[in-house]
C-alpha cells in the first residue's frame, strides 16, 4: 500500500488530496468528483492539455492559438509540440477548427483557439 | 462634439461585460474604446486553459473566454472603436482619443466605465542592482512575443517572482524549446495558484526557490548570468547562499499595477493600498457618474470575477442613468488583522443594493481563520476559512439589512473557533 | 578620401565639436564605436548645467563651465533641445559649515557666476517646500539649468550632419599610423588631423600615438529615476555641501519631469562595469533623504550608473599637441555643461592651424523631433490629419505615437536601436519600461531599417533581443 500526496489541478481551488494505492485506489481531500477523477489519472495515465499556437498563413495575425481537445498524456506532451511546430494552416480558423488531427498518435485532435480572419 | 450614455474605456473581459450588462438594462448608447488592434486585452495572449469554469463552467483558454463576450457585443450591436487611445479624461465627463484611422476626437458621456486593466511591475520598481543587458523581460511581454508575435526571446531562462504569469511562462518557454534554470520567489510562499505551480513547474522539474531573489544582473550587452540568494524573515539576503546561474533571459513576474493615469487625469481618488479607484458599493468612484471595474480597480486573480465585478459595473451605471441617486454620506469598511484591503472601500447605506459583495485580499499567508464582519462593534457574520493567502482574492456579502443605523463597519480576522 | 578633421568619439563633446566645425569648410568625419552617438558617460550624468562655482579659479573647467552653461541656453533654443533654467542651491545641514558655503560663494563669483547668493533654511524652504527642516543655509545659483543629454547630443549631431559633417557609427578605433603628412585610422580612414574626444577610452586612442602613459581613471556614479507623478516633489537641483562625511548627492528633477537621486562616486578599474551596486544605491537614497523629506522609494522606475572619465590632475585635457592631433579628454563633470565651449576652443586651435574658410551656408537647420505630448490639442488633431501614424500610440505610458518612432529612425542621423528610440522619444522609458511597447518599436525598427526583426539589438550589435523564431517558416 502506498500514499501519494497531491494537488489537484482541476480549478483554481487546489485541493490537497491522498491517493491510496493497493488492490484499488481510493482518493481522499477532495472536494468534488473532478479531484477524484484527477487522481486516478495521475497515478495510472497522468494527462494534460496542452496549448500552444500554430503558425498561420494568409491571416490577419501570424499566428493562431490552440489546445487539444482532450487532455493527453503528460509524457507524449514534447512528442506533440513537435508536430505542432512543423504545421502552418491557411487562414482563416475559426475556434474550434481541428487543425492537427489526431497528434502524435494521441487519438486527440489540435483545436483552434481564435478566430483568425484571411486578409 | 458627439455624445454617448456611456463610454467605456478598454474593450478587455472587464470592458466588455460591462457593455454587455448595460446592454441588458435598456441602455443603447454605448462606446467601447479599445487601444489594441482587437477586443478581449491581454486575455488574446493568455493562450493557456484554466479560464471560465465560474462563469461557463468549462475550462477555457484566454482567447475562447474573450471571444465568447465579443461575439455577443457584435451580436449586440454595441459600437466600439479599435486601435484608439485614450489620452485625456476631464471631469466633465468629456474624454479626448487618438486613432489612426479618426485623428484626434472629444466625445462627451453621461457616465464613464473605467476598465484599462493593469501592467507590470518592471525591473526598476525592485531596483535590483547590476547591469542593465538586454534579455530582461517581465513575463507578459514575453508572452506577447512567443504567444502572439512568434519569438523565442531567449533559451537559458531564470524566472523572478511566482505570480501566475510567470509560472505560466517557465511551462511555455520549457514547451518552446528554452531551458528554465529555476523560478526564485523573495516571499515565503508562492503568488501564483497551486495548479500553476503543479503543471506548470513539477511537470517539468522546474525548481521553484521560495526565499531566493535576484541580487545581481550580469552582462552588458546580453544578459549573461543572475545571481540568486536566499533571504531571511526581513527579506534580507543570506550571506553565503549567493549563486550565480548562468542564463540569457530574466523574466520578471513581480507583481501588477492597476492602470490609473487616465482616472488621475480625471481627478478620480485613489487607494494607496490597490492603486485602483477608491468606490462605493455601486463601483462608483469619487467622480459622480465614472464606474470603475476588473484589474483598474484592483488586481484580480481570475478573469471570471472580472467579468462578475464588471457586468455590475455596468448595471449600476445603468441605473445611475436611469434613476439618480440621492446623495448621502457614505460609511467607510475599515479593515483590520490582517485584511490589506476591500472593494469597494465605502457604503452609500441608504441607496444601496439589498446584498452587494465586497471583495478583498489578505496581507500574509494564515490558516484556520475567520473573516468577521462587524457593525457598530457587533459581530454581524463570519466565516470559516482553512487558507488564506495575499495571492488569492476573497469575498464575503454584506446585507443591507444588517446596517440599518450604522456608523462603524470593520472586517477582520480572527483566529478559528 | 583624405579628411580634413577625424573626430575620435560621439558623445556630446565630440557631437558639440563636429556641430562647431561644420560652420567651416573643412571635410569632417566623427567615429563612434557604439550603435549610437551619445553611448558612453554623456548617456548617463546628472544632465545638469552647473552654475560654475565648483571648479577651482584659473583651471579650464571653471573658465568652460562658465562658457559652456551661456552657450547652451542659446543653442538649446537653435537646436532644439530640451533645456529648463531651474536654478540650484548647495544645502548646508550645519551652521558650523556655512564656512564651506562661503568659499564656494566666492569662487562663484571670481568664475565670473552671476547671482549667486547665500539664503538661510526658511528662504530656501519658501524656494523649495518639500525641502528637510535640517537645511539651514544654501548657496543659491540661479543660473543653473537641466538638459536631456541624449537630446543635446543629438542635436549637435544632426545639425552638424546637415550641414555637411559625417558620422560613421559602428567604428571602433583600433590603429592609428601616422603616414607621410596624415593619419590612417583602422587602415581605412584618411585625415590631416584627428580630435581626440574618445571619453574613457581617451587614454587608450592617446596611447596609440604618444608614450607618455596616459591614464584615465573611471569613477562610477550610480543613479535611482523616479515616476512623473513625484517629479515635481523639487523644482531646483538640490547639491549637498561636502562634508567630512564624503561628497553629497543630488536631488534633481530633470527636464521630462522625472526626479533623479545620485550619484556614488567609486573609482574603478574596469571601463565596462556600467552596472548598480546594491551599497551605491542604498548610499545614495540615504543621502537623497537627508535633502528631501518624503522621497517615495517605491516611485523609482529605473537605476542606472555612469561611468565619468577621471584625469590625474583633476583638469579637464584639451590641448593639441604634434602633427596636428588634437584631444579634449579627461572630460568628468561639469563636462556637459562646458562642451560647447570645449567645442570652441578646439575649433579654434584647428582654425588657427589649419586656416580654413567659413563655410557660409552654415546654419541651425535641425529641427526638434515632433513631441506630440509637448502640443496643444489642435497642434496634434492637425498632425495626425497629415499623417496618420501620429494617430497610432505605440508607448502608453510617455504616449509616443508610431509617427514620432518613424521620424528618429528617418532623420539625418538614423535611430537604428530600440535604446536609440527610447533616447530620442522616450519611448520605453516610462513607468512601465518598455513591457508594453518594446515589441511593436521592434517592429517599427525593422519595417523601417528593411531587416528581419531578429536583427534588432537593444543597442550595439551584441545585445540581441530575440533568440529566434518559434520555427523557421515552413
Amino acid at each position: 500500500m502506498e500514499n501519494i500526496e497531491m494537488i489537484c489541478i482541476g480549478c483554481p481551488m487546489g485541493c490537497n488530496l491522498t491517493v491510496t494505492v493497493a488492490e484499488d485506489i481510493k482518493v481522499s481531500g477532495n472536494t468534488c468528483p473532478n479531484g477524484e477523477k484527477y487522481a486516478r489519472n495521475e497515478v495510472t495515465n497522468p494527462v494534460r492539455v496542452v496549448t500552444s499556437s500554430i503558425e498561420v498563413i494568409d491571416g490577419e495575425l501570424n499566428r493562431v492559438s490552440c489546445k487539444s481537445k482532450e487532455a493527453i498524456n503528460k509524457h507524449k506532451i514534447f512528442e506533440v509540440m513537435e508536430v505542432i511546430k512543423k504545421t502552418a494552416v491557411k487562414a482563416p480558423v475559426k475556434i474550434g477548427d481541428v487543425l492537427i488531427e489526431n497528434v502524435a498518435g494521441t487519438g486527440v485532435g489540435i483545436v483552434s483557439t481564435k478566430n483568425v480572419n484571411k486578409i | 462634439m458627439k455624445k454617448y450614455d456611456v463610454l467605456i474605456i478598454g474593450g478587455g473581459p472587464a470592458g466588455l461585460a460591462s457593455a454587455l450588462s448595460l446592454k441588458e438594462k435598456g441602455i443603447d448608447s454605448i462606446l467601447i474604446l479599445e487601444r489594441d488592434e482587437r477586443l478581449g486585452g491581454i486575455l488574446n495572449q493568455c493562450i493557456h486553459n484554466g479560464f471560465g469554469l465560474h462563469t461557463f463552467k468549462e475550462e477555457l483558454t484566454g482567447p475562447e473566454y474573450a471571444q465568447r463576450y465579443i461575439d455577443k457585443v457584435i451580436e449586440s450591436e454595441i459600437e466600439y472603436k479599435l486601435n484608439s487611445m485614450v489620452i485625456d479624461i476631464n471631469k466633465d465627463k468629456q474624454v479626448t482619443y487618438v486613432s489612426k484611422d479618426e485623428g484626434l476626437n472629444i466625445i462627451e458621456a453621461k457616465a464613464i466605465i473605467l476598465a484599462m486593466g493593469c501592467r507590470e511591475r518592471p525591473r526598476g520598481a525592485l531596483n535590483i542592482p547590476g547591469f542593465r543587458p538586454a534579455g530582461i523581460y517581465s513575463a507578459g511581454t514575453a508572452q506577447k512575443l512567443i504567444n502572439i508575435d512568434g519569438y523565442l526571446p531567449g533559451k537559458e531562462v531564470v524566472i523572478l517572482g511566482s505570480g501566475d504569469i510567470g509560472l505560466i511562462m517557465a511551462r511555455r518557454m520549457t514547451l518552446e524549446g528554452a531551458h528554465v534554470n529555476c523560478v526564485a520567489e523573495l516571499m515565503p510562499y508562492s503568488g501564483g495558484l497551486k495548479r500553476n505551480i503543479v503543471q506548470c513547474l513539477n511537470d517539468f522539474d522546474i525548481p521553484l526557490l521560495l526565499s531566493h531573489t535576484v541580487i545581481d544582473i550580469k552582462g552588458k550587452d546580453r544578459l549573461e548570468g543572475v545571481v540568486i540568494g536566499e533571504v531571511d524573515e526581513k527579506r534580507q539576503v543570506i550571506k553565503g547562499t549567493e549563486k550565480e546561474y548562468k542564463c540569457d533571459t530574466l523574466l520578471l513576474s513581480v507583481g501588477l499595477l492597476p492602470e490609473n493615469e487616465l482616472s488621475k487625469k480625471a481627478s478620480v481618488k485613489l487607494s494607496n493600498i490597490t492603486s485602483g479607484p477608491i468606490v462605493k458599493d455601486n463601483l462608483e468612484t469619487s467622480i459622480p457618474g465614472i464606474f470603475a471595474c476588473g484589474n483598474v480597480l484592483h488586481v484580480h486573480d481570475l478573469v471570471d470575477y472580472v467579468s462578475s465585478e464588471a457586468k455590475l459595473a455596468g448595471e449600476y451605471a445603468a441605473e445611475y442613468l436611469l434613476h439618480n441617486r440621492e446623495s448621502s454620506s457614505l460609511i467607510e469598511i475599515k479593515t483590520e488583522g490582517g485584511i490589506r484591503y476591500t472593494v469597494p472601500q465605502m457604503l452609500d447605506i441608504n441607496n444601496m443594493s439589498d446584498r452587494i459583495v465586497v471583495r478583498f485580499r489578505v496581507a500574509n499567508v494564515y490558516k484556520n481563520k475567520r473573516i468577521v464582519l462587524k457593525v457598530n462593534d457587533k459581530e454581524i457574520s463570519s466565516l470559516k476559512k482553512k487558507v488564506l493567502a495575499p495571492g488569492e482574492m476573497e469575498q464575503i456579502f454584506i446585507n443591507k439589512k444588517d446596517l440599518v443605523d450604522a456608523d462603524k463597519i470593520v472586517l477582520s480576522l480572527r483566529d478559528g473557533e | 578620401m583624405m579628411y580634413d578633421v577625424i573626430i575620435i568619439g560621439g558623445g556630446v563633446t565630440g557631437c558639440a565639436i563636429l556641430n562647431e566645425l561644420s560652420k567651416y569648410q573643412l571635410k569632417t568625419l566623427l567615429l563612434e564605436k557604439e550603435e549610437d552617438v551619445c553611448s558612453g558617460t554623456s548617456k548617463a550624468n546628472s544632465a545638469i548645467i552647473h552654475a560654475g562655482f565648483d571648479a577651482k579659479n584659473g583651471t579650464l573647467k571653471a573658465k568652460l563651465n562658465v562658457r559652456g552653461a551661456e552657450l547652451i541656453k542659446q543653442l538649446s533654443e537653435d537646436l532644439h533641445f530640451s533645456y529648463l533654467n531651474n536654478g540650484s542651491m548647495v544645502l548646508c545641514f550645519d551652521e558650523e559649515q556655512i564656512d564651506g558655503l562661503k568659499e564656494l560663494y566666492e569662487r562663484g563669483v571670481n568664475n565670473g557666476v552671476k547671482d549667486l547668493e547665500i539664503i538661510d533654511g526658511d528662504r530656501a524652504r519658501e524656494l523649495e517646500p518639500h525641502l528637510s527642516k535640517d537645511v539651514v543655509a544654501a548657496l543659491y545659483a540661479p543660473t543653473a539649468a537641466i538638459v536631456c543629454p541624449f537630446d543635446m547630443t543629438i542635436a549637435f549631431a544632426e545639425n552638424a550632419i546637415l550641414n555637411g559633417s559625417e558620422i560613421k557609427l559602428n567604428t571602433e578605433v583600433k590603429t592609428i599610423e601616422r603616414v607621410d603628412d596624415y593619419y590612417l585610422i583602422n587602415n581605412e580612414y584618411q585625415s590631416k588631423c584627428i580630435v581626440n574626444a574618445a571619453g574613457l577610452y581617451g587614454d587608450k586612442i592617446h596611447n596609440l600615438l604618444f608614450n607618455d602613459d596616459l591614464k584615465l581613471t573611471p569613477r562610477k556614479g550610480d543613479y535611482c529615476l523616479f515616476d512623473k507623478e513625484i517629479g515635481n516633489l523639487v523644482s531646483h537641483t538640490l547639491f549637498q555641501l561636502p562634508t567630512a562625511l564624503g561628497k553629497g548627492v543630488l536631488v534633481t528633477p530633470t527636464v521630462h519631469g522625472n526626479l533623479l537621486v545620485g550619484p556614488s562616486a567609486t573609482d574603478i578599474e574596469d571601463k565596462e562595469f556600467t552596472a548598480t551596486t546594491k551599497e551605491d544605491l542604498n548610499m545614495i537614497i540615504q543621502k537623497g533623504k537627508l535633502s528631501v523629506d518624503n522621497i517615495p522609494m517605491n516611485k523609482v522606475i529605473t537605476s542606472f550608473s555612469g561611468l565619468r572619465s577621471r584625469p590625474q590632475n583633476k583638469d579637464f585635457i584639451i590641448r593639441s599637441l604634434d602633427n596636428n592631433y588634437y584631444e579634449a579628454i579627461g572630460i568628468e563633470s561639469p563636462g556637459l555643461s562646458s562642451a560647447p565651449a570645449i567645442a570652441e576652443m578646439i575649433s579654434e586651435m584647428i582654425v588657427n592651424d589649419l586656416k580654413p574658410s567659413r563655410n557660409d551656408n552654415y546654419a541651425n537647420k535641425r529641427e526638434d523631433f515632433k513631441r506630440l505630448a509637448d502640443m496643444d490639442i489642435n497642434e496634434r488633431a492637425k498632425l495626425i490629419r497629415e499623417n496618420p501614424l501620429y494617430g497610432n500610440i505605440i508607448c502608453r505610458c510617455e504616449e509616443i505615437s508610431e509617427g514620432e518612432i518613424v521620424d528618429v529612425i528617418n532623420r539625418p542621423l538614423r535611430a537604428t536601436s530600440l535604446d536609440a528610440i527610447k533616447r530620442r522619444v522616450r519611448a520605453g522609458m516610462g513607468r512601465c519600461q518598455g513591457g508594453f511597447c518594446m515589441p511593436k518599436v521592434m517592429e517599427i525598427l525593422a519595417r523601417e531599417l528593411n531587416v528581419d526583426i531578429l536583427e534588432i539589438n537593444k543597442n550595439n550589435s551584441k545585445s540581441k533581443l530575440l533568440e529566434r523564431r518559434l520555427y523557421e517558416k515552413v
